[in-house]
């Protein structure tokens, strides 16, 4: 079976910056910059076409690095990826031909151009006839909700404004592939919703056509993939439909707890029955919120008394049901935040 | 060859935006004319000092001899800067490489369209200031129609070998911050200093001459002076050489940085890909 995407044992590593003429780094320096950085290790997927394919990570993950091996932009340091049945190595520009990328959160653009001649350019560069260019610019200014700006040159446009001209770049060539590096990533709610709804829309309704969506927003991953691979320090740690990951810690319990803000955790560690836990801590409020995937209900009450013997108040506690934050909590033992 | 036409066509025509399109066409048709007119005024103050220091009763000869250099001078200043710093403004300032870079161009290709519109600019630069230098200041300019297509034929080249040596800094430009602007701004001072557009290169030093005779530009310099002054009569170290053979050398020396801008880039290309700096962007 051939896939649209496919890599085998892809790892790529940053080997460490070297600044030879600048002042001798303080060891905490050297800890935190120097050496290598293994953005991928090891990490073999395919991806069907047709797919919606999310990969889902906190920052850092490795997401990025990924999609841009994928994209051309980038080398592997071993291992092998093949875009459309093509090398990415070795044979990038029958890939190029077939894939387009948007990344969200940055407000790239030719300031001088307008909105329309920033896309349209783009499209000329694939070879999209100028006249069916112009159709779909303005179709998908239409869709994203920024026609009142098609004329608009970019420097003066917002910064929401350029991503979802951006989106429409990525569109505008009707790729095969299409790569999405957190496409919603500080947009409105509003936004994120038009962007999610095309998407899911541009995927279904062609044959053929295949998306690989990055993202650490779980709710995204969870509503619009059809498969999700879960990374973590540049290596795949589980993948497979949103559904059977949560079957896989379906068996455990989840109850989530907010409670005083508190410091000592390493406790919770130890403690017979609790199979991975995570905290996050609210500065507004003072209060801290803490998951815990449990084997069963029989730590709970154990819990409770350590948090109150610190002097702490326990402000709610709720089981639920599974989400993917908890796959991956209970895989990595921390949430994304 | 469709994806080369397509790419030229689309970069000349982003070029062109980018360099005219940030005013009113009015006030850059004034900037246009304005600009090299004030060039000018530049050379006839370095004439002067130069009659004050050296010969008080001046030397029209070697004024033209200048002035020509000089107006020819502004395709290198342009051309050469507007090309290395394609790549540096796209990944810094625009943020729009890693879009260029994936769609199904040539890089090579877009580069060379990016500079186009430094050259249709340049050229009129260029025009501006011979004219201004023969009805307002006495230039000596005699082109011949026999010499016309040796002249086309010669700027082609020139143009060639100027687009050649920004593409190898372009090359370059791939694995270096943007702080290295400096290199595309320095290369073109040892050119005005080596290729014979301030001084012929008879006044230098045996090895400032050998570096002279390296470099294309000087052989451009040097026809493009002979067929537009034939009656300047200034002693360069290419006085022995015809029009014919300076072509000619021309002509090898363009093929030669043609190949070489084309190694030099794509090596930069692969070492940038392979250790991520296609789209790096600096924080500094």
């Amino acid at each position: 079976m051939s896939y649209a995407v496919e890599t085998r044992d892809l790892t790529r590593v940053f080997a460490g910056k070297k600044h030879r003429f600048r002042r001798k780094r303080t060891a905490d320096e050297a800890d935190e910059h120097l050496g290598p950085v293994t953005a991928l290790d090891g990490v073999s997927i395919q991806i069907r076409e047709g797919e919606l394919f999310g990969m889902l990570g906190p920052n850092g993950a490795g997401k990025t690095t990924l999609i841009k091996i994928l994209a051309t932009l980038l080398l592997p340091t071993s291992g092998q990826a093949f875009v459309a049945g093509h090398d990415v190595a070795k044979d990038p520009f029958p890939i190029r031909q077939r894939i387009n990328m948007v990344s969200g959160g940055e407000t790239s653009g030719y300031g001088l151009l307008t909105a329309r001649e920033n896309v349209w350019m783009f499209s000329q560069f694939y070879g999209v006839p100028s006249r069916v260019s112009k159709a779909r610019i303005d179709e998908l200014m239409h869709v994203f909700g920024l026609w009142d700006k098609r004329d608009a040159k970019v420097r003066m446009l917002s910064t929401g404004q350029r991503q979802k001209m951006n989106m429409i770049r990525g569109f505008v060539t009707d790729p095969d592939i299409l790569f999405l590096d957190e496409p919603t990533l500080g947009l409105d709610v509003n936004a994120a919703r038009i962007i999610r709804e095309y998407v899911l829309n541009w995927v279904r309704s062609q044959k053929g056509k295949t998306v690989l969506l990055t993202t650490h927003y779980m709710a995204e991953a969870d509503q619009m993939c059809d498969r999700i691979a879960i990374i973590d320090k540049g290596k795949i740690l589980a993948c497979d439909t949103p559904e059977a990951l949560k079957r896989m810690i379906r068996t455990e319990t989840t109850f989530r707890l907010e409670v005083d803000a508190i410091r000592d955790t390493a406790s919770f560690s130890s403690m017979q029955g609790v199979k991975n836990f995570s905290l996050t801590n609210d500065i507004g409020t003072n209060r801290s919120h803490l998951t815990f995937i449990l084997e069963d209900e029989g730590p709970v009450a154990e819990i409770l008394s350590l948090i109150t013997s610190q002097g702490k108040k326990v402000h709610s506690l709720q089981k639920s049901e599974p989400t993917l934050e908890d796959v991956f909590i209970s895989m990595v033992g921390r949430g994304f935040e | 060859m469709n994806t080369y036409w397509r790419t030229f066509k689309v970069a000349a025509w982003l070029g062109w935006e980018m360099d005219s399109n940030w005013t009113e066409p009015w006030l850059f048709v004034i900037y246009s004319v304005v600009k090299p007119v004030a060039g000018a005024f530049i050379l006839v103050l370095m004439y002067v000092v130069f009659v004050a220091i050296g010969r008080p009763q001046g030397d029209p000869a070697a004024f033209s001899y200048l002035y020509i250099g000089n107006s020819f001078f502004i395709f290198v200043a342009s051309v050469l800067f507007g090309t290395f710093q394609v790549i540096q403004s796209d990944r810094e300032w625009y943020q729009t490489i890693r879009y260029v870079y994936i769609s199904p161009i040539s890089y090579y290709v877009y580069i060379v369209g990016r500079a186009a519109s430094k050259v249709a600019v340049s050229s009129f630069a260029v025009a501006i200031t011979l004219l201004f230098g023969v009805f307002f200041l006495n230039v000596s300019i005699q082109l011949s129609w026999t010499a016309i297509p040796m002249f086309l034929a010669a700027t082609a080249l020139g143009l060639t070998v100027l687009l050649a040596i920004g593409i190898c800094l372009g090359g370059i430009s791939f694995l270096t911050a943007k702080h290295t602007h400096g290199l595309a701004e320095g290369i073109p001072g040892l050119f005005y200093v080596f290729c014979g557009v301030l001084f012929p290169l008879s006044v230098l030093p045996s090895w400032g001459r050998a570096i002279g005779q390296g470099i294309p530009l000087t052989y451009w310099f040097d026809i493009t002076r002979r067929l537009l002054a034939p009656s300047l009569g200034v002693d360069t170290t290419l006085t022995g050489y015809d029009d014919l053979t300076i072509l000619l050398l021309l002509l090898v020396s363009s093929i030669a940085f043609f190949a070489l801008s084309i190694l030099i880039f794509k090596t930069g290309e692969y070492f940038a890909r392979k250790a991520g700096k296609i789209d790096m962007t600096t924080s500094y």
